[in-house]
Order: C-alpha cells, then structure tokens, then sequence
C-alpha cells in the first residue's frame, strides 16, 4: 500500500505503508540514532512530529516490552529506508509492523530518507502530513499547511499524567517528578539511587509539591514549545530557593525560562545519540542522547544569577545551566540515555548530591 | 591541550613485510600518521623494511629507513637518530612487538625514548591472558569460563564445570601446538592428553566455548583528557569460530536493542580505560550467546588494527591520522572533523548506510591446502562495499571479489551432496552454499541451526532470492517495467545480472535501464548521516531518488 508524505511547502515523497493506515499531522524531523527506534517511539517528547530515522535499516530486532520510555508511541508518523522482514533478538517479543499497527502509528518504508534529512536540514523542521487514505498530494500539502504545529502550543497537557501516582514505594529521598512526558529512565535512575519517587501532572502547583515535602523535585522532559506551558514555569518560579531542583530537556528550558531567559526554535533540532556535549566544569567531553527542537538563549540570561556549565560542540549551543546561588541546575540533553550513551548519567548523582547537601 | 613541544622527533615502526594476516592496512595507518605529524612541524623517522609501501615514499618522513623490523637495527636507528619519542601502535603487532622488546632490553630509556600512545605496561596487560583476565574481572566485565589443569582427573573436572564443548589450550608449549575443540569427555580425554603431553610445564588451559556466538567489535578512541569515543561497531556475519579477518564483516551492529549496543558501549570505555592506553584507538572484540545475551570480552588491541582501516572508510572519521594526533597531546574536541569542518572529532560518527566486508581467498594458488576457516587467518584480502541496505551492499562486495561473481551469484561448482557440511564447516564458499540451500528447499531456522549466522542476514540473503526469483519469472519484462527495475537495483543486482536474468547482453541491459530513467546515484560518506553539510567528496553509488555528486 501507497503511503504519502507531504510537507508544507509542497514537497512530496511516497513510498509504502506499514503500521497503521490512516492520516497523520505531525512536525517533521529526523533523528541519527542507529539503534533505539523503540525508546525513541516512546518518548512524550516526540509527541505531535513525524521521526524519520536516517539509519536505513528499522525493525532488525523488533520491540519487546522492556525497552519502553512511556506505556506507548507518541510519535504521529515513522518515516524509515526499509523495515527489516524479520525480528532477530532473543529479547523480541514482536515485529515493529505489529506495534505500530497496535499504537496506531503511521509509517513509510521505501523513502529516500538520506534527501529528506537534508531537506529538513535545509529548510528547518516543517509541518507535515502522512497519509495512507489521501492520495491527492495538492490535498495533502494543504492539509499540512493549515495544521496548527508545535509554535505557541501546549503539548504537555497531552503527555502528563492524568493523577500523580507513586513510581516506587520507598526510598532514602523523597523526589517528585513533574511529568510534563516523562521518559520512564527517568524515574528508574532515581529509583536506583534509593530514591522514593512521586509523579505528579505537570499542572500540579508548587504548594501542592511542597505540601509533599520532597528532598528533591525533577523536571522531566516533554514535548512542544516550552513557551506554551506557562503554569509549569509559573510552578518553578515558586520553587526556585524552597528545593533542590533538577530539569531534564523541557524542564532545562522551563528553568531557563523561570530564571527570566528566553527560549527560542532551532532550525531543524538535536535528535540523535552522538552529540558531544563539554562540561565547562571539567572541560570533559560526553557524548549525549539529544531530542530538542528549542533551546535556551544563553544571552538572555543574568549572569549573576545563572552559570552555564554545559555547551554543545557542535553548535556551540547552551546545554546546561545552575544556579549561582541555590540547588538548582539543568541540562538540555538526556542524562538518562535510553536511547544513547550513558556517558552523562553522573547528573543524577550530582542531585542526590544536592539533595544531601 | 595544545600538542607537545617538548618532544620534536617521533619514530614511528611500519608493518614490514605483507603476510597473510597483515596486508596493507598498516600502511594505509602509518602512512596517516606520518603526513599527520609531520603537518604539526615534527621531525618524523620512519623505519619499514617493505619498500613497497607508500609511507616509505620519500617525502612520507623526514628520514626513512628501510631496514629488518627487529630490536637491533632499530636499536642502532636510535643509537643514530636520537628520537625524543616512539610511537608504536600504528604498525600493526609487528611495531607493538618491536616496541616492547626495546622497551624490555632497556633501549628505550638508555636513548631516553618516550613511548607514546601506549607503553610497554599497557601493552602487556592488553595481550598476557592472564593479565588481562585480571583487569576485565576487575571491572566487572564477563569472559568464557577457563581453569587450568595438570592431570587428565583435573580436566575432567573442570570440563564438567563449564560444559562442552571446550576449548583445550596446552600451556608453555613450542609452535602452540595441541591445543583444540573437545565436544565431549572421549574428545576432551584424547586433547588433554596429548595437550598435557606436549606442555612444557605439564599443563592445560580448558576454555568454555563460545563458538557459535554473535561476535561484535567496537573501535574506540582515547585521548589525554580521558574522553573516549566510539568509531564504529562491527557485527560479525560468521559468528564466532571463525577469524575476524576472514568473516563477512557488517557496519554499524545490526541485531542489537540500544540497550545492548549500550552495554557494549560502557564495557568498551571501561576496557580502553583500565587497559590504559592513553591515546588513540583500540579494538574491542565480544561474544555474544545468540540465546541469553550473556555478553563476554574475547580480547582487545591496544593499537590501531585491522578494523581500524575498515572503520575510518566505513565511517569517514580518519582514525590513525586522529591517533597520531592525540599521541602528541592534542584532544578529541581540539581537532576539527576534515569532513564537516565545523564540528569537532569528538563525537561518534553515525552512518545512514551499511557496510559489507567479505574476505577474498585464494586456496587455488596453495593446492593442498585446507580450506577450512578457524580462528587463523587464512584470507589474503578483502572488498568493502556501501549500500543502502545490507542486501545491496553484500551483492557489490561479491561483486568487487574479482572471483567473476557478479553478485549473490549461483557458482557452479558446488558440491550438492556436501551442503549440509559446507554449511556447518566454515569455508570460502559457504555463502555461495548458503544460497545453494535457500534455493532448494532449506528454510532459515534450519540454516541458522547449521550455521549459527543469524537470521536477520539469512533472511536478507532469502530476500535477495525472492527478488531473484521474481525477476526470473518476469523474464525480459524487467526492460520495460521501472518497478521492477528500481526493486532489482535496490536490491544490489547488477545491469549484468539483470541481463543474465532477461536472457539479454549488459548494454541492451543499460540502454533500457537509461530509458527508464533509472541512474546511479552518489550518496556522501560524511561522518554525520547528513546532520551536517559535508566538504569532503567521499561517495558510493546507489540507487535512490538524490544524487549528491557534485562532479
């Protein structure tokens, strides 16, 4: 079966249909991990984008059901090279086709995808459509255009928890996540740092989060446009100084916003699992799991108040930032890999370290 | 850190002579390493005593010698040279051999030579056994089950411990001789025996046996700030039994989750950091059990291999140019990535293709000779293909053999009463039986049975049948069909096996294939998978609907 992807400026690549059938609205962007396409079909934070792998070759061992971020893909499309006819790991308990038949996921195999990476390189990260039902691709890329992307809009309402519920039951140090679409690794590092750990919504106020007495609050990853989600930093801004505060990702941003910066959309994002991120600490280099399309604009901030402690190699973008003076620090990448090296997950010791200071 | 200056000469040791086992890949590093430093104002002395190597090309060193590979004439090279530093790892074992016995017999500190890279120390804790079974337990990290024995009594025992089959490794002995697979206790008796026998000392090493694992390899970097990087993973084709050298090689890993490659990952860091090779780049080789994934280290080389070369061209990152780099104290993120020009060195390359190396034999020209595979190398060289797709890349490899296969071809001499051993028993052929039994009748799980090569590339070589298959019964429609066309191209068939197929000649193949509107395309090789722009023209050809040459 035909399946369609047209972007908002008119471009169209075909190819054919696997997962499920149907049309999908989605940003489109790529990731450059070779390994992980379960991990990164999981995570909240691709809710709302289209992920086309530019690892040609997807599904070679298949999912299983230990290696999930959340209880399910968020992604609204998956654009690969070609789908591997068979499953081959002793851990796989079915083929990719069947998951994303049963998540609802659209994908499309058979597409150039090295070319539309550099398109998406090109021209930055686009508003599309995927379609297995709509075969007009004038319609489609219509369609594409009056879709309301990810600018200005609130998609953590859509990932976080409906009620908090405990993650574990007991543990040294009480910390709460704000699950804004959290990545279960998250919580598992925690956990094993005898951590007892709560997630609450991410609309939870920071009266409610103290009246729970935490050592140590988290601000997970999540989706979308951080701008968007003014409750969440409104939250932060009241914690700031009362607790020891730790951002992943989304929640970097929201702290970057918080302490009075900026945020703004890079062209076409970091996705991928070989960023090489320094500690200006240090002056050590590791090589990180990425998955942001904003990023905090280091000029925006005080210098008074706020140090940056980590930027990306590559583009000489900020990757991390604390507080001068009170337990509070971030990271734009993924200290919890899943996918990707665990080169960073010495941050999670830091804020135990933090927490028992 | 900016690079040395208290250090203005450097010695670096070829490979010497080509052998089977050792071809010109130390060459291809060395020659790396010399334009490297000498382009960062070192006096390069250069020693090789194969004149037929491009390093020995008069404006490669400063002063080139070519001289015997051993400890005397080097010796004397130092004795005259004065070199403030030697930089050993880029030669393949011959230089780390060399190296270390100038190191040993007090050379080294008699001239006041550094050895840089890694030191005579780091070396042999990397190739002593027993050394190196120490440091990998001391960081947590699995190998195959082994104990000694002295007395047929003490094999027993320990053979029942691991369980067959096992590996009999005769201790101290001339040649390395005796030694051998023991599959049960009547096997094991008659190897201990003769193993006991011929040990200097009375003593046997019994092995657990990992044969018929997956095999993995990792390439990895070190500098001297202790960053380290992942160049590239290799899944091994041939599971384990057979040597790295003369297996179907595939970049990057194709059947492991991230958790995994992870894993690997972490135990690789911690290798090349407990090791202690302070910089450059390392090969880490693993097994893994197909069923459990109980993963075991196998060994690791502290010095640019084999692997290396096939992994700077599988990924585009130059690894000995980058290690000669790093031995005079540069860092990973201080030396630009030539290719993408704006990003650094240190970051791991990540590919949008696959790469297939397939060994080339050459037992026709030793008749006599046992055509076995075992864990001695017996290929003589090698292609690398890029595609796509596994598929496509495994029929450009077998193309590239130069053994008039055009592709995943039907040879013609093959025995069909032996399939069933051609299969078991690893051989030059066996990918040509492979197909053989795809064909008639044999299903994947009963070749994964004989073969233990995992059914994600046994189910790519039936993939490229069924194509074949369609192809054939479509006969000479393929000329006036596109879909057809693009599926066979895709699937890595060559205009020639296309003509084979339609029952015509390669050009009427071409002519039609032009008319289609079907053409080559050339994709970059860029370290990045496109994330960034790329300045270095380093293509393959394939088939898709972009073409990146700039020509």
């Amino acid at each position: 079966m035909k399946a369609i992807l047209a972007l908002e400026d008119g471009t169209i690549f075909t190819g054919s249909a696997f997962g499920a059938r149907g049309t999908s609205y989605g940003e489109a962007v790529f990731n450059t991990a070779m390994t992980g396409y379960q991990e990164i079909l999981t995570d909240p934070s691709y809710k709302a984008q289209i992920i086309t792998m530019t690892y040609p070759l997807i599904g070679n061992y298949g999912v299983n059901p230990e290696d999930v971020e959340s209880e399910k893909p968020h992604s609204s499309g998956f654009i690969i090279r070609e789908l591997s006819g068979i499953t081959s790991n002793w851990r796989a308990k079915g083929s990719l086709d069947s998951y994303l038949k049963k998540y609802n996921v659209i994908g499309i195999e058979g597409i150039d995808t090295r070319a539309l990476t550099k398109y998406i390189r090109s021209r930055g990260a686009m508003k599309a459509v995927i379609s297995t039902s709509v075969t007009d691709p004038k319609k489609l890329v219509k369609m594409a255009g009056e879709w309301e992307g990810l600018e200005g809009v609130d998609l953590v309402k859509k990932v976080t928890c409906a009620k908090s519920y405990q993650w574990n039951d007991s543990g040294k140090f009480k910390v709460v996540v704000i699950d804004c679409g959290a990545k279960h690794n998250i919580m598992r590092e925690l956990e094993k740092r005898d951590c007892q750990v709560t997630v609450v919504p991410a609309q939870t106020t920071a009266k409610e989060i103290l009246s729970l007495k935490p050592n140590g609050v988290m601000l997970s990853n999540g989706p979308g446009d951080p701008a968007a989600v003014t409750y969440v930093i409104e939250t932060v801004k009241n914690l700031i100084g009362k607790v020891p505060i730790f951002g992943i990702c989304l929640g970097h941003q929201m702290l970057g916003l918080a302490l009075g910066g900026k945020t703004y959309k890079l062209k076409f994002g970091h996705r991928g699992a070989n960023q090489p991120v320094m500690n200006l600490l240090t002056r050590k280099v590791e090589i990180t799991s990425q998955n942001h399309g904003y990023c905090v604009d280091i000029d925006s901030l005080n210098k008074d108040e706020v140090e940056l402690t980590h930027i990306n190699l590559n583009d000489k973008t900020s990757e991390g930032l604390r507080h001068k003076k009170h337990p509070v620090f971030c990271v734009q990448y993924h200290p919890e890999a899943s996918p990707g090296p665990n080169d960073a997950k010495y941050l999670f010791d830091e804020f135990i370290r933090i927490i028992n200071a | 850190m900016p690079k040395r200056t208290d250090i203005k000469s450097i010695l670096i040791i070829g490979a010497g002579p080509i052998v089977i086992g050792q071809a010109c890949e130390f060459d291809y590093s060395g020659s790396q390493a010399c334009k490297a430093l000498r382009a960062e104002g070192y006096k390069v002395i250069l020693v090789n005593s194969n004149p037929a190597t491009i390093m020995t090309d008069p404006e490669m060193a400063d002063r080139t010698y070519i001289e015997p590979i051993n400890p005397e004439f080097v010796e004397k090279i130092i004795e005259k040279e004065r070199p403030d530093a030697i930089l050993p790892t880029l030669g393949g074992q011959t230089a780390l051999n060399c190296a270390v016995q100038l190191a040993e017999s007090g050379v080294l500190k008699k001239y006041n030579v550094e050895m840089i890279g890694a030191n005579e120390q780091v070396i042999k804790k990397a190739e002593d056994r027993e050394l190196f079974k120490k440091a990998m337990l001391k960081i947590g990290l699995d190998l195959p089950e082994s104990d000694r024995a002295n007395d047929l009594k003490g094999a027993r025992a320990v053979a029942e411990k691991i369980g067959y089959p096992v590996i009999v490794r005769p201790s101290f002995t001339l040649g390395g001789t005796g030694g051998g697979v023991a599959y049960n206790k009547e096997q094991l008796e008659e190897l201990a025996a003769r193993g006991l026998e011929s040990s200097m000392i009375s003593e046997i090493l019994i092995e657990e046996s990992v044969i018929g694992w997956k095999e993995f390899e990792m390439e990895v970097m070190r500098d001297l700030a202790d960053n380290v990087v992942i160049i590239c993973s290799i899944e091994n084709f041939d599971p384990m039994g057979v040597h790295t050298g003369d297996s179907i090689t595939v970049a990057p890993a194709q059947t492991l989750t991230d958790v995994e490659y992870q894993k690997m990952r972490d135990a690789s860091i911690a290798v090349i950091r407990e090791i202690g090779v302070d910089t450059g780049g390392s090969n880490i080789q693993f097994a893994l059990h197909p069923k459990t994934g109980r993963m075991v280290i196998i060994e690791m080389n502290p010095r640019v291999s084999r692997s290396s070369a096939l992994a700077s061209k599988a990924t585009g990152f130059p690894i000995a140019k980058i290690a000669a780099k790093l031995a005079v104290g540069y860092t990973l993120d201080e030396i630009p990535n030539d290719i993408t020009r704006e990003t650094p060195a240190s970051f791991e390359p990540t590919i949008d293709y696959c790469v297939v190396k397939i060994p080339r034999f050459t037992f026709e020209k030793f008749p006599g000779s046992d055509t076995t595979l075992t864990i001695s190398m017996k290929s003589v060289g090698e292609t690398m293909a890029i595609g796509r797709t596994f598929k496509e890349a495994l029929q450009k490899g077998l193309r590239g053999l130069e053994i008039k296969a055009a592709g995943f071809d039907d040879l013609k001499n093959l025995d069909p009463k032996a399939v069933k051993n051609k299969l078991s028993v690893p051989n030059p052929d066996r990918i040509f039986y492979l197909k053989y039994a795809l064909k008639n009748g044999f299903t994947v799980d009963q070749i994964y049975k004989l073969t233990a090569i995992d059914p994600w590339f046994l189910n790519n070589l039936k993939e490229i049948i069924d194509v074949e298959k369609k192809l054939i019964k479509d006969g000479r429609k393929i000329l006036k069909d596109k879909e057809l066309f693009w599926l066979a191209k895709k699937t890595g068939f060559s205009d020639i096996q296309i003509a084979r197929i339609a029952g015509t000649d390669e050009v009427t193949v071409f002519e039609a294939r032009k008319k289609l509107g079907i053409t080559t395309t050339f994709k970059l090789v860029d370290t990045c998978a496109a994330e960034f722009e790329a300045y270095t023209p380093y293509y393959y050809s394939t088939y898709e609907v972009e073409d990146e040459c700039r020509a």
